[in-house]
């Protein structure tokens, strides 16, 4: 009886001190969720400014530029998966990791090479524990990520693209690509973020009404977009043009900026996982404190009981030994 | 006095807006001064460079861009930054340390030496 009670107040204690770490997870989470969603809000100005000043420049360069042009026979295609570095994070990673899936099944029934390029520990792991060839990895920036973050794993991907699959990136004999997709986790509000998966090169250029416009978007993604919209590149080149002196000349200029138009969506994906992966944190860390809570609840009501029990137990022996005394002694 | 609008933004946020009456910067194939009124135009900077705003109230901020392009219309300039740094908020110590561990030899050293530079110009500490 006594045993009993000890057990439970040690399972008590086990999962009250649980509570406090699932609990100060979640209130971290919270406040990492506003902080990326604020980084999120100082990043637009920048890329509001570059898609104007691209749609400006596609007006005026010759649309040939690689990132551009769609490869007639594409033969491996790089996929860029976001994952989280920490887990605890509910179905964050695994989400993430089965749109990755889905989409290299869909490149290899195109008869593409998928070639893996994975940020996030979780996702490094993931692959390694398959036996799953990563072309290249980045980790330790999951939940903040900086613009030297994105624009390191850019200019990694962007070479790996210029090369192409005919051409080898290192002495090694590594080769290139044709296709960039990226895999991340869009975050719609509190409640609702979703991995999405997304080509990055080539861009595919659209013409409204007589106008080019860049249109991000690829046949791979399901709607949505990080930063910029392709409604948005719409607006602005239907604007009132102005004649612009480019220098150096308007190709020149193309070249130099998408590649920092590639590294800036990445950083807006990137900034759209941490405040995805700190949202799902939460989330699962507020389950399992209410879980806890409820635990503590159940255990207490047990322990309660039998406290009682023993007590009960403990007089109805003191009153039947008084009674058997009682009785002797009447008798002597 | 004629004025225009100048955005100085960043990837990771907007690091400065205000009027200004002159803007100075070094563009690839030269140094380019803005005036209010300027024809529109668009110009890549120098990888690493200094840009000068002169503001309305007779200040003169000098920043540190890396890899950024400028955007010219009659009443409003554009400075897209990948980095930019204003002067006082540049640690000259740190820059100093840049450009001392920066190996000349490969093109990224060359590279991260030149920002140092720029860094350091900028702060007017070179």
């Amino acid at each position: 009886m006594a045993a009993q009670i000890r057990v439970l107040r040690r399972r008590i204690r086990s999962t009250q001190s649980i509570k406090k770490i699932t609990r100060a997870m979640e209130l971290i989470a919270t406040s990492r969720i506003a902080k990326a969603r604020a980084r999120v809000e100082q990043s637009r100005p920048y890329a509001e400014l570059m898609t104007s000043v691209l749609s400006e420049l596609a007006s005026n360069a010759a649309l040939d530029h690689p990132l551009l042009v769609e490869r007639p026979e594409a033969k491996r295609a790089a996929v860029l998966v976001v994952t989280s570095d920490r887990g605890q994070a509910g179905g964050y990673n695994a989400n993430v990791l089965k749109e990755t899936e889905q989409l290299r099944s869909l490149l290899r029934e195109q008869g593409k090479e998928p070639v893996l390029y994975v940020i996030g520990r979780k996702g490094v792991n993931y692959y390694r524990f398959r036996r799953q060839p990563v072309q290249a990895s980045w980790t330790g920036f999951s939940e903040q990520p900086e613009y030297v973050h994105a624009a390191e794993v850019a200019r990694t991907l962007v070479n790996a693209f210029m090369v192409g699959s005919d051409g080898e990136i290192d002495e090694d004999g590594v080769k290139g690509v044709d296709e960039l997709h990226l895999v991340y986790t869009q975050f719609r509000n509190m409640v609702s973020q979703t991995p999405q998966a997304r080509r990055m090169a080539p861009m595919e250029v659209e013409y409204v009404g007589g106008e080019s416009a860049l249109d991000a978007t690829s046949e791979t993604a399901t709607g949505g977009a990080t930063g910029v919209t392709p409604a948005d590149v719409r607006e602005q080149s239907s604007g009132p043009k102005a004649l612009y002196e480019f220098e150096p000349d308007a190709d020149a200029l193309f070249d130099a900026l998408l590649p920092k138009y590639i590294g800036a969506r990445l950083f807006a994906a990137l900034l759209d996982s941490a405040a995805s992966e700190s949202a799902n944190r939460q989330r699962a860390m507020k389950a399992a404190t209410d879980n806890a809570n409820e635990l503590i609840r159940t255990l207490t009501l047990e322990a309660n009981q039998a406290r009682q029990a023993q007590i009960t137990q403990e007089i109805s022996e003191i009153v039947g030994g008084a009674d058997a005394l009682v009785s002797s002694g009447s008798e002597s | 006095m004629a004025e225009m609008t100048v955005d100085l933004v960043s990837v990771e946020r907007k690091i400065w807006t205000g009027q200004a009456t002159f803007v100075l910067a070094r563009t690839t194939v030269g140094e380019i001064g803005v005036l209010p009124g300027h024809e529109p135009t668009l110009a890549q900077l120098e990888d690493a460079g200094v840009v000068r705003i002169d503001t309305t109230d007779g200040q003169s901020l000098t920043v540190a861009v890396h890899g950024g392009f400028l955007s010219v219309t009659p009443d409003h300039v554009s400075i897209l930054a990948e980095f930019a740094e204003l002067s006082e908020e540049i640690d000259v110590n740190r820059a100093r340390a840049a450009l001392d561990r920066a190996d000349e030899s490969d093109p990224e050293g060359a590279a991260a030496r030149a920002r140092a530079e720029a860094r350091l110009k900028a702060a007017g500490a070179q």
